[in-house]
């Protein structure tokens, strides 16, 4: 087993590496830079630029220089820790991301739980019960959610919220609590808040984890091996999450790989409609300003953040079958 | 054949008719049974059908803008009036009349009940370039005065019509997803292809590739790379590179499809037998392999389309995709945006409804087909 983490652990380095960058290579992609942007701003505004301090910037990123130099003075800074400084808000970018990253893990997290408490009892009913009415309605209303864009949903939320029951939704915690450390107040204050945008966010997997449990699930049902232990008279429902939902569940997590990236990158648009404080909306707004460090910073995180999801759901797939550990 | 013979041919079994149907007639004939299919079909076709014709379907020019109808409520079509001689086919519309709040100054539209707006089939209305060529000024509706307004479905902020901005972003928004896909189909079926057909090493390095690819975080990488689109380039360069970027990521299921096929059937007898015969690399590939599993690949193109048609609307929703004055379903929607305007005027989601109807309609029609293409998926 160690040997298996360990092999897929090395295979990951060099996925990394490419990942850096592929990351590199988005974030110098637009013309121009911040530093000239800003002081072009500056200059407009009439204030006078500080051309010592924007040399000095300069400098220390290497500006100007070949894309290569670039590139590895940005990748031993991110080595060592440094993320570089965010222009716009002129601090280190690591401050910035680290609380947004945790609460970026909580949302995608408990969305994941959400998209999985729903989705494996109805992917078990809908294959016990097929082609019933209740099979048909969840298959009607998985498509449904596959159909519809997560900020649609999280506007259609907010509208309700407003138009009905009076009140604004967005965000995680409410306004006595933003900056407040942390209490168990907060905490109960942030899990208020939390179930709307992890609703939001986990419906969009749903529809085809549940298709993907009832297709398992069908496959596993005609077995002999059912049949024989429904001879041996064991109750049905003691039978069927003995059996064959345990047989069913093994594609299913290896499902993990592609659903928690996917989680990932749904967050980032729910998060600028829900107004959430989470990865989503800084990252669009240093795209938007070409603040590359911070958007570098937070392109490389959602990467290794997936690049994570896989290497979980091999593992967990890896204890789950043997034959994937001695392959 | 004689008459003679005595004892006439027995029937066929049922399970040979099968046997004597082209490929493609069985697979039509397995589509016709998926009924949720076949009106994605209809639906499909309708809303490219209406992309086509938007001009003329159109209640309007979608640009026009008047301030004095900004959020104009929708208003509902009666289509017949009691005369003088009995029931009379004369569609109307209510006239809104706007006051103002005293203490407020805010607008309010009140219905008039002495006005009605009488509308026209094939009526003139704002003049336009039929697909850029033809001036024409008929449309399907209009109003018998021009000029008077005609909301359906309601104003936005600026008093355009909802409706005729919709239609309008349905051309956009439809063939983003089919352009796209064009895209990746050509990324797909090339990259899969020739990992499929030459295996080993090529086979090797493409599939590291997909594997990297899928396993980037699709939306923030389209963030990046759309926002890198400098946002004053033409309409028509900016419609391409967002098409282009948003297929740069959906080749790959396509390439998975292709090259899986392509390994199982190399080994086949038909192929092999084409080999022999002396057959071209590219006669093998399009002659040979292609054939048996293209509806496998229109399959996937139609489940990869509504795909793309998110990914758009998304970009264009967060400012980066599309921007005005380029019509399309996510610049609609981000106009949306602001949830006090939604409050005060929910039909600004109308092209939030029109992505979630295509987006079901493409799904349905993209499962069927996959269904009819193979029948023992």
């Amino acid at each position: 087993m160690l040997h298996f983490i360990g092999r897929r652990l090395l295979a990951m380095v060099p996925f990394l590496l490419l990942t850096s960058v592929t990351v590199f290579t988005l974030i110098q992609l637009p013309p121009g830079d911040y530093l000239s942007n800003y002081a072009a701003q500056l200059a407009e505004s009439s204030e006078t630029v500080d051309q010592a301090t924007l040399e000095n910037l300069r400098q220390r990123y290497g500006l100007g220089q070949p894309l290569p130099v670039q590139y590895l003075k940005w990748m031993g800074g991110v080595l060592q820790g440094d993320f570089g400084q965010s222009f716009e808000w002129q601090q280190p970018v690591w401050p910035l991301i680290r609380e947004r990253l945790g609460l970026t893990l909580l949302v995608t997290l408990s969305a994941l739980l959400f998209t999985w408490a729903v989705a494996l009892p109805i992917g078990i009913y809908s294959a016990v019960r097929k082609y019933s009415l209740a099979d048909y309605l969840f298959t009607f209303l998985g498509f449904v959610g596959l159909a519809v864009p997560g900020f649609l949903l999280g506007l259609l939320v907010m509208y309700v919220a407003v138009t009905w029951f009076g009140q604004s939704v967005g965000g995680l915690f409410s306004e006595q609590y933003e900056g407040a450390p942390w209490s168990l107040d907060k905490v109960l204050d942030l899990l208020a808040h939390l179930w709307i945008p992890m609703i939001v966010i986990g419906l969009s997997g749903t529809a085809s984890l549940i298709r993907i449990m009832r297709a398992n699930l069908l496959d596993e049902l005609n077995k002999p091996y059912v049949e024989t232990a429904r001879a041996k008279g064991l109750p049905e429902w003691k039978l069927l999450l003995r059996y064959p939902v345990r047989a069913a569940l093994n594609p299913f997590v290896s499902t993990l790989g592609w659903i928690l990236p996917h989680l990932v990158s749904g967050s980032v648009i729910v998060a600028v409609v829900l107004n959430l404080p989470i990865a989503g909306p800084l990252l669009l707004q240093s795209l938007l300003t070409q603040d590359m460090y911070l958007a570098g910073a937070f392109l490389l995180l959602l990467c290794c953040l997936t690049v994570l999801g896989t290497l979980l759901s091999d593992i967990l797939l890896a204890l789950l079958d043997p034959r994937i550990r001695f392959e | 054949m004689s008459t003679s013979t005595a004892a006439a041919p027995p029937p066929l079994p049922a399970t040979r008719l099968a046997d004597t149907l082209s490929p493609r007639r069985l697979m039509w004939l397995r589509f016709r049974r998926h009924r949720l299919a076949m009106l994605g079909l209809i639906v499909v076709g309708l809303i490219y059908f209406t992309a086509a014709f938007a001009e003329f379907l159109a209640p309007m020019d979608p640009n026009r803008a008047a301030a004095r109808y900004a959020l104009h409520p929708p208003q509902s079509i009666t289509w017949f009036e009691h005369g003088e001689d009995g029931l009379r086919f004369r569609p109307s519309v209510p006239f809104y009349r706007m006051e103002r709040d005293r203490r407020t100054l805010q607008a309010r539209f009140v219905p008039d009940p002495d006005r009605r707006i009488y509308l026209r089939l094939f009526g003139e209305g704002d003049p336009y370039r039929f697909w850029g060529l033809f001036p024409a000024s008929r449309h399907l509706l209009a109003p018998e005065q021009p000029g008077d307004p005609l909301f359906l479905t309601g104003a936005d902020r600026l008093g355009r019509d909802v409706l005729s901005r919709t239609i309008y972003g349905a051309r956009i928004s439809m063939t983003v997803g089919l352009v796209g896909v064009a895209l990746s189909l050509f990324l797909g079926v090339g990259i899969g292809g020739l990992a499929g057909y030459y295996g080993g090493r090529v086979d090797w390095v493409v599939q590291r590739l997909t594997e990297y690819v899928i396993s980037l975080p699709t939306i923030p990488i389209w963030m990046a790379l759309a926002a890198a689109v400098p946002r004053d380039w033409p309409p028509l360069t900016v419609y391409f590179l967002i098409t282009l970027i948003v297929s740069l990521i959906g080749w790959t299921e396509l390439a998975r499809v292709v090259r899986g096929r392509f390994l199982s059937l190399r080994t086949e007898d038909f192929v092999t037998a084409a080999r022999i015969d002396g057959c071209s690399e590219m006669r093998i590939i399009f002659r040979h392999m292609l054939p048996s599993f293209a509806s496998h690949i229109i399959a996937s193109m139609t489940l990869a389309i509504p795909l793309m048609i998110l990914a758009e609307t998304s970009l264009s929703f967060l400012g980066l995709g599309l921007q005005p004055p380029t019509i399309s379903w996510g610049v609609l929607l981000k106009e949306a945006q602001n949830i006090r305007s939604i409050a005060a005027a929910p039909w600004l989601f109308l092209p939030g409804a029109a992505v979630v109807v295509a987006v079901l309609a493409l799904n349905f029609l993209g499962d069927g087909l996959r269904d009819a293409a193979d029948p023992h998926a």
